[in-house]
């Protein structure tokens, strides 16, 4: 034991890793994570190789899910039930709105099955646990660029000018990523120890996204209630991207609550799944 | 030991069985709280495995080190705590240097995958560098032999394009302490050879290897020093030949402590053997099966033996009988004697054997004994390098072709 101590401290380039019982102390796992980012980009870039592969029209689906479902918000809430769009085309104002939200909830969904899925992996190598709901958040930012493009396509159609605003989007996004993976690393790692996750998520998805401003603007919610509806992180996000992307007055306060609520999910995200990971390949 | 670069301090490891089941649903949790509040929170904990309690080593830097045991001896769990797939219960473990682990061949392989990608893919899951992948692809490519190939989706591979492709990613991680679980047993015989010598290509080239099989053949190749693992414990740690040797004699008698009853009783007993060429404490050993042995059995009489029958027969691990002789006008006074067998060469594979030993009397009475603990034969295999093809004996033997002129 004396010997084995002396090594360590005469040869310090040596890395010496301590196996231990896990601990109730958690720390984040940023450092580990940037030793394996090269796996996180072989993970996404596996998951966009292989989210296509053997369908008849490819990336296409990208466009045509959120187009689709444009098409059909257009047609009954808009055209039919005539819910106030801001001014805005009721194209625009939906597609812009599916544009985070359809990101986000196949976030969750990629999120949920991601340990299950790997689970061979999971059982026969070490690699931090956290690089696989990471990358199945990020793997999703392929399909947003897509039907990104498809949005760019739409506000030429209708000669929509864009204002200084979208300078703002890539903040958005960002927080529209950290909240998809807040929740993912909830879900997943509760999934691998209760497959009974994978059934709730789908209710989950469809219950969320009535609560937050998909289908209609946020200011349907009476203005003294606006900040609370901002608990909603996603309210936050959809709203950030309708602004920026469109018209309207900032959403700052709302975004402000939002982002904090992301901090928090985030963080205790991070702390669940950490707690979870040293036993994750015992019960997988 | 100032090299020291596995460092295992009394490492646990407890499964409680329900964590071993596939999965939890919600409902069994319901369940069994459910069942806790009614049985006053009478501990349900019954069914826990310690798959490992209080395994202790420390293993040098170069060192080849063989795990062997019986299948749920705890050498998989001590691979994956080593690897920090799972960690333990107790206890810890400190290693130096960069670690691989292959527990699996083909981790992270996809079939919708080409072939190149799967190698890019698997090799990062195993550890390595994109750099280090795209350098040493060709290579890689080559030792798997499926160049022609690099295009096409893995699931049109056959089976063993595919584990030769897994196995070569794997074969050309460079960590400083590599750990490999049984993997050499898949593919063809002719890959498997080929693996073979780059596993020992690996262990000459200075790294430290922790390597399972129940292969004893190739453990005997490629390590010097082997533990024993059994019940989640180290039972025995040292040097190849006598771990295995201590374990091969374990599998044969079933356990150690069913010794046969020394009968005294009777009129005719045994009381022991030895090897009467061996040198230091194992008796039972012998050192080299090309030179002549002689064996001597210690022998107590108390009638006079005229025209009685020895035999003794020799039977392998498996219980196959490898020799038989017999000698009839044996002749025995009463007292203790020690009867010699002589024999030019015993070229055996190494490993153990059971001696039988029997004489019948004047009267056909027979008295008999499987000799106890069983022989072992050491010395490093020169046949095939698979245990199931190596045979039973242990004879050297060379290869060459000529061509010949065949004149009508």
């Amino acid at each position: 034991m004396n010997a084995v101590t002396s090594t360590t401290l005469s040869k310090p380039a040596v890395p010496v890793m301590r196996i231990t019982p896990p601990t109730r102390w958690w720390i984040l796992p940023f450092g580990e994570l940037w030793d394996f980012r090269e796996l996180v980009y072989f993970f996404v870039w596996r998951d966009i190789k292989i989210r296509y592969k053997q369908t008849a029209i490819g990336a296409a689906w990208a466009i045509l899910q959120p187009f689709l479902t444009m098409l059909v918000f257009t047609l009954f809430f808009g055209t039919l039930a005539h819910i106030p769009s801001e001014g805005l085309p009721y194209p625009i104002f939906y597609y812009s709105a599916l544009l985070p939200w359809m990101y986000f909830a196949a976030s969750l969904q990629n999120a949920t099955n991601t340990i299950v899925e790997n689970q061979r992996l999971v059982t026969k190598v070490y690699f931090p646990r956290l690089a696989l709901p990471l990358s199945a958040v990020l793997s999703g930012l392929a399909d947003f660029g897509v039907s990104f493009l498809m949005f760019l396509a739409m506000l030429i159609y209708y000669g929509t000018r864009i204002s200084a605003a979208v300078i703002w989007l890539p903040v958005f996004l960002l927080l529209a990523v950290l909240t998809a993976l807040g929740v993912g690393l909830w879900l997943s790692a509760l999934n691998a120890m209760y497959r009974d996750v994978r059934y709730v998520v789908p209710f989950l998805v469809q219950f969320w996204m009535f609560a937050s401003p998909v289908v209609y603007p946020s200011s349907l919610v009476p203005q003294k209630w606006r900040w609370l509806y901002g608990l909603n992180p996603m309210a936050g996000v959809i709203e950030g991207f309708r602004w920026s992307l469109g018209r309207g007055n900032p959403p700052g306060r709302l975004v402000l609550v939002s982002t904090g609520v992301m901090i928090l999910i985030l963080l205790s995200g991070i702390a669940y799944f950490q707690k979870m990971e040293t036993t994750i390949a015992d019960v997988v | 030991m100032s090299e020291a670069v596995i460092y295992a301090e009394r490492l646990c490891k407890r499964y409680r069985i329900g964590e071993r089941e596939p999965y939890r649903a919600l409902r069994d949790v319901f369940a069994l709280t459910f069942k806790r509040s009614l049985l006053l929170r009478r501990r349900l904990e019954t069914g826990e495995l310690w798959a490992l309690r209080d395994a202790s080593f420390e293993i040098g830097r170069g060192e080849v080190v063989g795990l062997i045991g019986r299948n749920g001896a705890g050498k998989t769990t001590l691979l994956k705590i080593l690897s920090r797939i799972t960690r333990p219960t107790l206890g810890f473990a400190e290693l130096r240097g960069r670690v691989g682990s292959l527990l699996e061949v083909g981790t992270g392989f996809h079939p919708e995958l080409t072939g190149r990608e799967n190698v890019y893919l698997s090799g990062a899951i195993l550890g390595m560098r994109k750099l280090e992948i795209t350098r040493k692809f060709d290579e890689i490519i080559s030792f798997a032999a499926i160049e022609r190939f690099i295009s096409t989706p893995l699931k049109h591979f056959s089976t063993g394009m595919q584990m030769r492709l897994a196995f070569a990613v794997a074969a050309h991680l460079e960590p400083e302490i590599l750990l490999v679980d049984e993997v050499l047993a898949v593919g063809d015989l002719e890959f498997q050879k080929k693996c073979l010598g780059k596993m020992e290509e690996v262990s000459k080239s200075g790294r430290t290897i922790i390597f399972v099989s129940h292969q004893m053949n190739q453990i005997r190749r490629l390590c010097e020093r082997v533990l024993w693992i059994d019940d989640g414990k180290v039972r025995l740690d040292g040097a190849t030949e006598a771990v295995i040797g201590a374990y091969e004699r374990f599998t044969l008698s079933g356990a150690e402590g069913k010794r046969q009853e020394i009968g005294q009783h009777e009129s005719v007993w045994f009381s022991g053997w030895e090897v009467v060429e061996s040198q230091g404490p194992e008796c039972n050993t012998v050192a080299n099966g090309s030179d002549p042995v002689s064996i001597r059995i210690h022998a107590h009489s108390r009638q006079t033996i005229r025209h009685g029958l020895a035999t003794i027969l020799i039977y392998d691990g498996r219980g196959l009988l490898i020799a038989g002789w017999s000698f009839d006008r044996f002749q025995l006074s009463p007292g203790d004697h020690h009867i010699s067998l002589m024999f030019s060469t015993l070229p055996l594979r190494p490993g153990a054997y059971s001696i039988y030993f029997s004489i019948h009397d004047d009267n056909k009475r027979n008295y008999n004994r499987t000799l106890v603990p069983a022989m072992i034969i050491a010395g490093s295999p020169v046949t095939h390098f698979m245990d199931e093809w190596a045979g039973i004996l242990n004879i050297p033997c060379s290869l060459e072709s000529k061509q010949i002129e065949l004149s009508t």
